[in-house]
């Protein structure tokens, strides 16, 4: 499947906007993409190994958070996963 | 640096002056280069905290996957986002800052005073994870076409 680099974290697929890996599911995916490119771990997950709280993983137009399988999703290769940090403030 | 067109400038002070009292959000989409990040388009957001609209904004992750995609096709990047700081000076705030993930992006803030846009800053966010990063003043510069400098002669 695809998995869409969101801009600050390219300094850590070499560049890449859209990285393909392996995995027959959401969690497989991602355990291929930070494989491959290992500096990526920290900035998804936190020290105990939990995803950041601010770290928005989409499987297509889904938030993985409500899908009933969460991280187990299974996928198909056409499927495209994109990481969304969040974006918020205020005063 | 930051870049943009003049119209892309005004663009995103009569966003949050048309959202006063409210904050505005937006993104922007465009290139990294080497001397910072220019601006080729501006994407106005819904602001989702509905709940304390006058002073926090939100930004639904679906839009961000929206305007990815679409600069995607286009060849553009999300290179940073706008909000307003109602009655508010055009400096980040904790919340802001707290909430900011996206390094290398630039985070720009108008201030609107009384319903009227005041003084845009932009701030780019630096560091190489959530632990060492941190907002630097980032200079803006405007571009300012033939068109627009004729445009604003006449308007005078």
């Amino acid at each position: 499947m695809n998995i869409n680099i969101p801009t600050p974290l390219r300094a850590y697929t070499g560049g890449e906007q859209t990285v393909s890996v392996p995995g027959a599911t959401v969690g497989e995916a991602l355990e291929a993409l930070t494989g491959a490119y290992p500096e990526l771990r920290q900035n998804l997950y936190s020290a105990e190994g939990k995803l950041r709280s601010f770290v928005n993983l989409y499987l297509n137009d889904d938030d993985i958070r409500y899908l009933p399988q969460k991280e187990a999703t299974p996928v198909e290769e056409n499927d495209e996963l994109s990481i969304i940090p969040s974006i918020a403030g205020g005063y | 640096m930051l870049k943009l067109t003049y119209s892309d400038y005004v663009a995103v002070r009569a966003h949050g002056e048309q959202s006063y009292p409210q904050e505005c959000c937006g993104i922007l989409l465009g290139k990294v280069e080497s001397d910072g990040n220019v601006v080729r388009e501006i994407v106005r957001a819904g602001n989702t905290r509905t709940d304390s609209a006058h002073n926090r904004y939100h930004i639904a992750p679906e839009e961000l996957i929206r305007a990815q995609r679409e600069g995607r096709r286009r060849g553009l990047d999300i290179v940073g986002f706008y909000h307003s700081h109602p009655d508010h000076p055009a400096q980040w705030s904790q919340t802001d800052f707290d909430e900011a993930h996206w390094v290398g992006c630039s985070y720009v803030i108008t201030a609107v005073v009384a319903g009227k846009a005041n003084i845009t800053n932009s701030f780019l966010l630096t560091g190489s994870n959530e632990e060492d990063k941190k907002f630097l003043d980032e200079p803006v510069e405007i571009e300012v076409s033939n068109a627009e400098t004729t445009q604003e002669r006449g308007e005078q």
